[in-house]
């Protein structure tokens, strides 16, 4: 496991265009290793952009470039040799809306490991899936129906399946968009708990509008604004006594 | 309060709190002052009624705190938002404080008043009430107007009254060696001294906590201290 001071991902100047449209200007920010850092700020402000570069997934959008460097234990991620596919296995992602495949449970799991060629066997591949869906909070509640629909669960379950999908090609990084968006409470704070005990393991960064998530889950907060990053910190100084008058504004829910 | 919240009435909360702090502390300061007058003209006449009114700054206190955590439930405030809200809750504490000394110093004060000797022999506790009643009157002001500034004179007095105080009590400690039957009178006017004097620290208290609402860290520099009076005694070979 890495010390928490290490830093996993280092971005330097990092800027996005879509087209003409500049989305992102010269973000430098290093996120640490086995903590969860929060991207906040207003809609359209860059967050999801940004986070989009950790695993190239900007690659995919016609008319998108980005700049700068983005380096991952020291390598850079936009360089030429990357295997696009293997940094997504390394670079796991979490979305706003549960996307299980519509496969079952046990097929939603077993995809990435397959794919990746991670098992040799049926009994690792079993092996595999159990212990994803334990991590992801998830085993008790189905491991007497793993080859039903992942479809058929509820949407909390399914945001812990989707989890449990990332985790199963063992990233060292999970992104998450927005991942309790579209969840109850209780489904929230089942997924934050489960973020909290993931963090041992992985380097976390989310993206959320819930400025109360970002306050209860995370160590570092980042405040993203028009494509700028204002200020990054500690979660608790961010929430109580932050440097900037727009990052103020923002978290107090004031007209800035 | 240069910018608003986009739900207005969260403004509104937050302005209703900072006025229940302000009526609590008029009382409070009201309270002082009516202890005081009625020691310095030797008047009992009002003194239950002193009594009576601290039930006043408990209700307030009470209604003050349910409405703080009422904001911090329903509204979740953060940053600067969330200072007020704790602020407004001990600034109330100490107010409630206040009043209780007030009613303290009321109380003594008939003692005083019934077991003095001669009215010659009055010691005056005028000038650090004053002061005191002064720093009170500022911080008030300094909270209603989130004026940090004015909140750090009130903080760099706080040894004025320690210096006043130390002096007051020498001098009964004087009279009391000089003449015994000034002993119950004398004793209790201590306390009153050191009432008024605890009065200041809960008065330079409120003062670090309008400078914390401000900057989010409270004052560098330690509180100012001159409060020598732990080591006064009677001379008794004098």
């Amino acid at each position: 496991m890495s010390s928490p001071e290490q830093i996993k991902i280092s971005t330097k100047d990092v800027t996005v265009h879509y087209g003409e449209a500049r989305a992102l200007h010269g973000i430098d920010l290093d996120i640490r290793a086995n903590e969860v850092t929060a991207l906040i700020g207003p809609s359209g402000c860059g967050k999801s952009t940004f986070l989009r570069c950790m695993n190239r997934m900007n690659d995919v959008i016609e008319d998108c470039r980005v700049g700068g460097s983005v380096t991952i234990d020291g390598e850079d991620i936009y360089g030429g040799h990357i295997d696009v596919v293997e940094l997504r296995a390394r670079v796991g992602m979490v979305f706003q809306k549960p996307n299980p495949f519509p496969k079952s449970i046990y097929d939603n799991v077993a995809y990435g490991p397959r794919i990746h060629g991670l098992s040799d066997s049926k009994g690792e591949l079993d092996h595999m899936v159990e212990t994803s869906l334990r991590r992801a909070g998830l085993w008790n509640e189905v491991h007497d129906r793993l080859h039903t629909s992942g479809s058929g669960l509820s949407g909390g379950q399914q945001q812990r399946l989707c989890i449990a999908r990332a985790i199963a090609v063992d990233p060292n990084i999970v992104l998450m968009d927005e991942p309790c968006s579209a969840l109850d409470p209780i489904a929230t704070a089942i997924i934050e708990e489960l973020i909290e005990e993931l963090r041992s393991e992985y380097t976390i960064v989310i993206v959320t509008h819930s400025m109360q998530q970002a306050a209860r889950v995370s160590q570092r907060t980042a405040y993203f604004h028009l494509g700028h990053l204002i200020e990054h910190g500690a979660t608790e100084r961010i929430f109580t006594n932050p440097t900037h008058k727009q990052t103020e504004a923002y978290i107090s829910g004031k007209i800035g | 309060m240069v910018s608003k919240h986009i739900v207005s009435s969260f403004d509104t909360d937050l302005t209703d709190l900072n006025h229940l702090v302000s009526r609590l502390g008029g009382l409070a300061e009201r309270q002082f002052a009516a202890a005081i007058e009625a020691l310095e003209t030797r008047n009992t006449s009002n003194i239950d009624a002193i009594i009576a009114a601290d039930k006043e700054l408990d209700t307030l206190e009470f209604e003050l705190n349910e409405r703080a955590i009422e904001v911090i439930a329903l509204r979740s405030p953060m940053a600067k938002d969330l200072r007020r809200v704790i602020v407004a809750l001990r600034v109330a504490g100490s107010l409630e404080r206040i009043g209780d000394y007030a009613k303290n110093i009321a109380k003594r004060s008939r003692v005083i008043i019934e077991h003095e000797a001669s009215l010659g022999d009055n010691v005056s506790v005028a000038r650090i009430a004053g002061l005191v009643q002064e720093m009170i009157n500022q911080v008030l002001d300094a909270y209603a107007t989130g004026d940090a500034d004015l909140a750090m004179e009130v903080w760099d007095r706080d040894m004025d009254v320690d210096q006043l105080h130390t002096s007051l009590f020498r001098e009964v400690l004087e009279k009391i060696g000089e003449n015994t039957d000034q002993v119950s009178a004398g004793s209790h006017l201590l306390f009153v001294a050191k009432n008024i004097e605890r009065i200041g620290d809960y008065t330079t208290g409120i003062a670090e906590q309008i400078y914390y609402v401000r900057n989010g860290k409270f004052p560098d520099q330690s509180r100012p201290k001159a409060d020598d009076s732990s080591f006064s005694a009677i001379d008794q070979n004098g």
